[in-house]
């Protein structure tokens, strides 16, 4: 391993990198932009769910639990049912999103201090709203139950997600550390994903391999510039969460910035091994695009739930890397773990990116054919 | 085993691709510091069998040694001794000039101390001094072509392999690229150089036509003049070069187009010459004053690929 190769390959990379605009945007505009997007949009359309009641116990516990789903703030209470046909007809047409039915001996059980279900009816098309209605719904059921023991929502769609270390009850607090890791692979591997298929397409690969380049200089010194660039993507997003969205970081920003950097060498080998295999560079942007953006935003439990994911889909989710980098960063924003609490995942990571790497130099083959 | 003056000795090699023969069972032995010119037309295996000369494409079956190293085992340390110049402009267009040269100083690892004055050296060659700054996609293709070669000797190879260096260049600019082929080839490189352009043959000291992936001729442009071309070339100015072709080739004269004229290829000059003057008067084509000429190495080229 020459030095001095490295560094001329990073050094000639990054001046290209500079000289190009689509890049420059990809790698600074676009994360700065998911970012904002995903920030606001997610979190403004769940704020007043609209919601209809229908109390068939009409106690003075059945009174207090609705007012604590309307006092919170995210609940909007648009009308009070007395028919459970009226509760279809209010979600079939859009006019509630949430539906709130409490039995009539909802009282009694509780005094009996026996198990008590309510039923909550969500729109499921809406999967995201949905799924952060539940962490709602169960943030306060929860509350509720410290009070009375005994009461046990019920929703239709399985509720038991990540909302517990959600304290403040901010969706927020949970999209954007997904988003943070998200943007992570997604840019960056799609960033590096068209520099080998780049230089074949150009022709300037063929003259590249006629030198005593080894394979490791090449990708070593490709990956360099996007690494510097994904880690300067990684603290702006860091400041962002922090700044604009008010989402406290709990845990050590050294220990985020080390396993993110373990991450982002996973997701920029995983690139140059897409860019290697393709040798066009439209296939490859296809290929990254459809081998991390597609997983990392449907699979990594970003924006589904994995527990609500079909099981098939749930076994999938395992070999997917982001999955466990999403779980990493919101597990040291919201929860402030130690490396001890998340060292599986940062295992597997290490894993990921050493044997991304050790693949793709397998695969840059010094030869035309 | 390998002689200490050869730079490239190989033996039956052959690439396909598919069913598709591209190089059929050459061989080749290059010494040191000649100027090698390996000939052809478009199509005919050149670029392939250069590939396979620099490591860059494995050979189907075959084998033998470049620079003393084996080409089937031995292919990164090949690429240590020698420069490469593809047909396809290979350089970073979105680099500067500098830029360029610096990129591959780093990459054969040319020594810190010896930087500046390749630098230097490769700037005065291409005559870019006063542009380094420029990106090179601004350069016209003569200069680009310049600074390529300039780029592959940067580690001062001991065998250059050039892949139709001259091609798409203005005439001026090729003589003069020529000149830079023999001044490094006067600085003890050896040379080995593909080109389409048939008027290019006579600057190399030794020359193989490659045909269809074959080797249909080799030797100096001397001896292929005497061994190849007993017979007379007539050339006739004529207004219709192509219809004339036809109706010559038809009563079984093997001519080709010049420009404006055609060469014929006959036996005897004396007895032939009438009978063309009947043919092309018949077929209605004014015909200028036939003349014997000195046969061109295209003249031989274009008899050798008739006869093959
Ligand atoms: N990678 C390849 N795949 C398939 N056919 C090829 C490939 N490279 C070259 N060929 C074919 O081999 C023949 C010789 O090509 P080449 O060596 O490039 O010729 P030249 O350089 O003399 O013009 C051509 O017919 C070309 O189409
Ligand atoms: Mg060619």
């Amino acid at each position: 391993m020459s030095i001095l190769r490295v560094k001329a390959i990073t050094k000639k990379e990054f001046i290209q990198v500079g000289r190009d605009t689509f890049s420059l945007l990809m790698a600074f505009l676009m994360p700065v932009m998911l970012l904002v997007i995903f920030g606001y949009a997610i979190t403004l359309d769940v704020n007043k769910i609209r919601t209809v009641v229908y109390d068939q116990d009409k106690s003075s516990e059945s009174r207090e639990l609705i007012s604590r789903f309307r006092d919170c703030g995210y609940f909007t209470v648009e009308a009070y049912l007395d028919n459970h046909l009226d509760i279809d007809s209010n979600l079939d047409s859009g006019n509630a999103f949430a539906a709130i039915w409490i039995p009539r001996d909802f009282s009694k059980k509780l005094q009996a201090r026996i198990d008590s279900p309510i039923q909550i009816i969500l729109d499921g098309s809406d999967s995201n709203t949905a799924t952060i209605a539940q962490g709602y719904i169960l943030a306060i059921t929860e509350e509720y139950n410290a009070k009375f023991r005994g009461v046990r929502a019920v929703p239709l769609v399985d509720a038991r997600i990540r909302v517990w270390y959600n304290t403040e009850l901010k969706s927020r607090n949970f999209i954007v550390p997904g988003l943070i890791a998200v943007i992570m692979s997604v840019i960056v591997a799609l960033l590096t994903s068209l520099t080998i298929a780049r230089e074949w397409e150009r022709g300037t690969m063929e003259q590249l391999i006629s030198t005593p380049v080894k394979t490791s200089e090449l990708i070593l010194g490709k990956l360099i510039p996007y690494f510097v660039i994904g880690l300067i993507d990684t603290l702006v997003a860091i400041g962002m969460s922090v700044f604009l969205f008010d989402v406290a970081l709990r845990g050590s920003i050294v220990l985020l910035i080390a396993l993110s950097s373990i991450f982002l060498f996973g997701s920029l080998s995983f690139g140059i091994f897409i860019s290697i295999i393709s040798k066009s560079q439209v296939l490859a942007a296809q290929m990254a695009m459809i081998g991390t953006f597609l997983p990392a935003f449907l699979l990594s439990g970003f924006m589904f739930a994995i527990s609500n994911m079909p099981k098939p889909l749930q076994v999938l989710t395992y070999a997917v890397p982001a999955r466990y980098f999403v779980s990493i960063v919101k597990s040291i924003f919201l929860k402030g773990s130690t490396l001890t609490m998340i060292g599986v995942e940062a295992l597997l990571l290490v894993i990921y990116a050493v044997a991304v790497f050790m693949i793709a130099n397998r695969k840059l083959a010094k030869r035309i054919m | 085993m390998i002689e200490n003056d050869i730079a490239v000795q190989v033996r039956d090699l052959r690439r396909t691709f598919g069913s598709f023969v591209a190089v059929d069972n050459i061989s080749l032995r290059v010494e040191k510091g000649e100027i090698f010119g390996f000939l052809g037309p478009n199509g005919a295996g050149k670029s392939t069998t250069i590939r396979m000369l620099c490591g860059l494409l494995k050979p189907t079956s075959g084998g033998g040694s470049v620079a003393g190293f084996d080409i089937l085992s031995e292919s990164e340390s090949i690429k240590q001794s020698i420069g490469y110049m593809s047909q396809r402009f290979s350089l970073y267009d979105d680099l500067t000039i500098e830029e360029n040269i610096n990129f591959f100083s780093g990459i054969y690892n040319v020594p810190r101390q010896k930087r500046a004055e390749r630098k230097d050296f490769i700037l005065s060659i291409s005559g870019l001094h006063e542009r380094k700054e420029e990106l090179t996609k601004n350069l016209p293709t003569g200069f680009k072509q310049r600074l390529a070669l300039g780029c592959a000797v940067l580690h001062d190879p001991s065998i250059l392999f050039l892949d139709e260096p001259t091609s798409g260049v203005d005439p001026m600019s090729r003589r003069n690229f020529w000149k830079l082929i023999y001044d490094m080839a006067g600085r003890g490189t050896t040379v080995f150089v593909t080109t389409h352009y048939m008027d290019e043959a006579d600057y190399c000291g030794r020359l193989a036509l490659i045909y269809r992936g074959k080797i249909v001729a080799e030797g100096t442009p001397a001896d292929l003049r005497l061994r190849f071309m007993k017979q007379d070339v007539l050339e006739i100015p004529v207004d219709r070069p192509v219809e004339a072709l036809e109706s010559l080739e038809k009563e079984g004269l093997e001519s080709a187009i010049f420009g404006s004229a055609l060469h014929v290829v006959v036996d005897d000059a004396a007895t032939e010459i009438p009978r063309i003057e009947r043919i092309l008067s018949a077929a209605n084509i004014r015909a200028g004053k036939i003349e014997k000429i000195l046969p061109s190495l295209e003249d031989v080229f274009v008899a050798l690929i008739e006869s093959s």
